[in-house]
């Protein structure tokens, strides 16, 4: 029937019971793997391979991987990679905004010569293979030094967080009306005075929207901090992958809480702007 | 709420004169605005761009760790490339991964944004956590299937009964076990886009037909595919076009393994650049990556704008 394909109408019949039979298998497939490993973060060393559901939880192994007990387990020191994570992608997401809202900006109120060739460029970043970039960035931040350095992944990242803010923001100032400007600067203020207190209290969410993206994006990353890092300055995606490295006892249990530690933050973040993730993913080009 | 795919509603307005502004600030000035709030991205673009042509530049030379001062040795690397039975092996697990899985993830995600639409009362609930496979690090993922997957203790092989002797990343095996975890993080993805979509449109042509007793699959092939046609295409080529340099989970779960069964594109060039430190046939690899990249992109820009033309065409 073509009902089901309108919203808000719902009828109990036996396509609706298989419809929702066919959800429940999706986010069966879906959900198991998150909450396997949660379980396996619940599991003591002993019970690590052993068992599969029954068990008896443990907190333990979380206060194990941030203390030093893990790195000596492990030889991995998680709390240092979370640090580095934390600070090299808030200031990556933070010199794209400071760079990327103006060009946003510009991008969306007035149609100049280049201006497309700009943003163009400015998404090709986000569909170029990383290697690229990366590979010779591998010799030349051996070459200046920044190899192994949070300045230097920072750097890198805004081939990340760049194009999502500027993309997004773009179309956020682009849906906001020229005419509440104008009557600003009928008023006698200044454009950077009508920017500043005009137009971008009004995209908040926008910046919100995209910084938080950002961010998620940048904490996911892999494969700048896999090559352009050598013990100091990895990320957390990096030392969930070494948990698993190298000889001796391996510890599933530990790597699984790590891997939940890694996950929680963006997890929580995309959920508090689950509003804009649609015009945050597509960026722009779908507006929800 | 309304939802518009951009192209068809919104252009920046044209460098426009400003009503009644203040005399201290010259029309030079006016016209520079927008070339100086883009400075920094300009320098930012630049510092991009510098290492990218110094890529493209190692591709004609023959630089690596053993050979630190290279000699121009123009196409000689491509000419090597391109003869490497290896590369084209990339090249073919490289195309049938991104088919396969984005593929998949169209259908799936299709299916499951058309189910999440009903908005029965499961459907609301799991609308909530549709996100959650996407948020989580591909590398993650991998990790977590590399654990799920495993022939002693991992959990799959438990469930389905298979044993301790059936290895999900042997070499016939592991091409699809990799497109599956891709499928598991990114069919989400498609399916928020797809649901966005559906979500925008008129009901009236819905109701019309219903009045007119078309059955289910005809409304659905007639109405809502091609209403919904250009939010699937903006799903295809962000999927597509990260398929073509997928690396992250691959990596994790089998590096390029067994042999070369789940070598892609990105890989083979990690191998070569940074394993093997040879800068200049990484540099190559990833130039004709970045080609093939290049020109997909472009075919799909355009299949993409003609459908929003015809789109907004049809709606009016």
């Amino acid at each position: 029937m073509s009902t089901e394909l309108l919203p808000g109408r719902r009828r109990f019949t036996l396509t609706s019971v298989l419809a929702d039979l066919a959800l429940l298998a999706w986010f069966t497939f879906a959900l198991f793997p998150i909450l396997w490993m949660v379980l396996l973060a619940l599991k003591t060393s002993a019970e690590q391979t052993s068992t599969y559901f029954a068990f008896s939880p443990t907190l333990e192994n979380f206060g194990t991987v941030l203390s030093a007990r893990g790195t000596e387990l492990t030889s991995v020191d998680f709390t240092s990679t979370l640090i580095t994570s934390v600070v090299s992608c808030v200031g990556a997401v933070l010199v794209s905004l400071i760079i990327g809202v103006p060009a946003a900006y510009a991008a969306g109120r007035w149609k100049y010569r280049g201006s497309n060739d700009v943003m163009f460029t400015i998404l090709s970043f986000r569909f170029a293979p990383e290697l690229m970039v990366v590979v010779p960035l591998f010799v030349i931040y051996h070459q200046i030094g920044l190899f192994d350095t949070r300045v230097g992944l920072i750097w890198v990242l805004q081939l990340v967080t760049m194009p999502l803010v500027v993309w997004i923001l773009r179309s956020y100032f682009q849906d906001l009306p020229e005419d509440l400007e104008q009557a600003a600067l009928l008023d006698g203020y200044t454009r950077r005075r009508t920017f500043l207190t005009v137009a971008l209290p009004l995209v908040r969410p926008g910046i919100a929207a995209a910084a938080l993206l950002a961010f998620i994006f940048a904490w996911n990353n892999y494969v700048f901090a896999l090559i352009l890092t050598g013990n100091e300055a990895n990320t957390v995606t990096v030392a969930i992958t070494k948990f698993l490295g190298g000889g001796g006892q391996a510890y599933y249990n530990l790597t699984a809480a790590a891997a939940v530690i890694a996950a929680l933050p963006p997890l929580i973040l995309a959920l508090t702007i689950q509003r804009y993730l649609v015009r945050g993913l597509s960026f722009g080009a779908v507006k929800a | 709420m309304s939802t518009t795919v951009t192209g068809r509603t919104h252009e920046p307005a044209p460098v426009q004169e400003e009503p009644e502004r203040p005399p201290s600030v010259p029309a030079w000035r006016r016209k520079a605005r927008p070339y100086v709030l883009s400075i920094p991205a300009v320098l930012i673009i630049a510092g991009i761009l510098y290492p990218f042509f110094l890529g493209a530049y190692y591709g004609v030379l023959n630089y690596s760790a053993i050979n630190p001062e290279p000699i121009f040795v123009g196409l000689e690397n491509f000419a090597r490339v391109l003869t490497d039975s290896q590369f084209w092996g990339s090249v073919r697990v490289t195309l049938v991964f991104a088919v396969v899985a984005t593929g998949a993830e169209m259908v799936l995600g299709v299916g499951v944004a058309l189910l999440l639409n009903r908005a029965s009362r499961v459907g609301r609930i799991f609308e909530r956590v549709l996100i959650l496979p996407l948020m989580v690090a591909p590398v993650i993922a991998g990790v977590i299937w590399g654990l799920m997957y495993n022939p002693q203790f991992g959990v799959l092989n438990y469930v389905f009964g298979l044993g301790s002797t059936f290895n999900w990343l042997s070499t016939d095996l592991a091409l699809w076990s990799v497109i599956l975890v891709d499928i598991w993080i990114f069919t989400p993805f498609v399916a928020i886009l797809v649901l966005a979509g559906i979500r925008s449109l008129p009901r009236d042509p819905f109701e019309a037909s219903e009045v007119d007793g078309a059955s289910w699959f005809y409304t659905f092939r007639r109405l809502t595919l091609p209403m919904i046609w250009p939010y699937i295409l903006v799903a295809v080529i962000f999927r597509f076009m990260d398929c073509l340099k997928i690396f992250d989970h691959i990596y994790v779960l089998t590096a390029g393994g067994p042999g070369a069964a789940t070598r892609t594109l990105q890989i083979g060039a990690y191998e070569d650049s940074i394993i093997n430190l040879n800068y200049s046939l990484g540099s190559t690899y990833m130039f004709l990556l970045w080609i093939l990249v290049f020109i997909t992109a472009r075919y799909l820009v355009s299949v993409l704008g003609k459908a929003q033309r015809r789109a907004a065409g049809a709606e009016g």
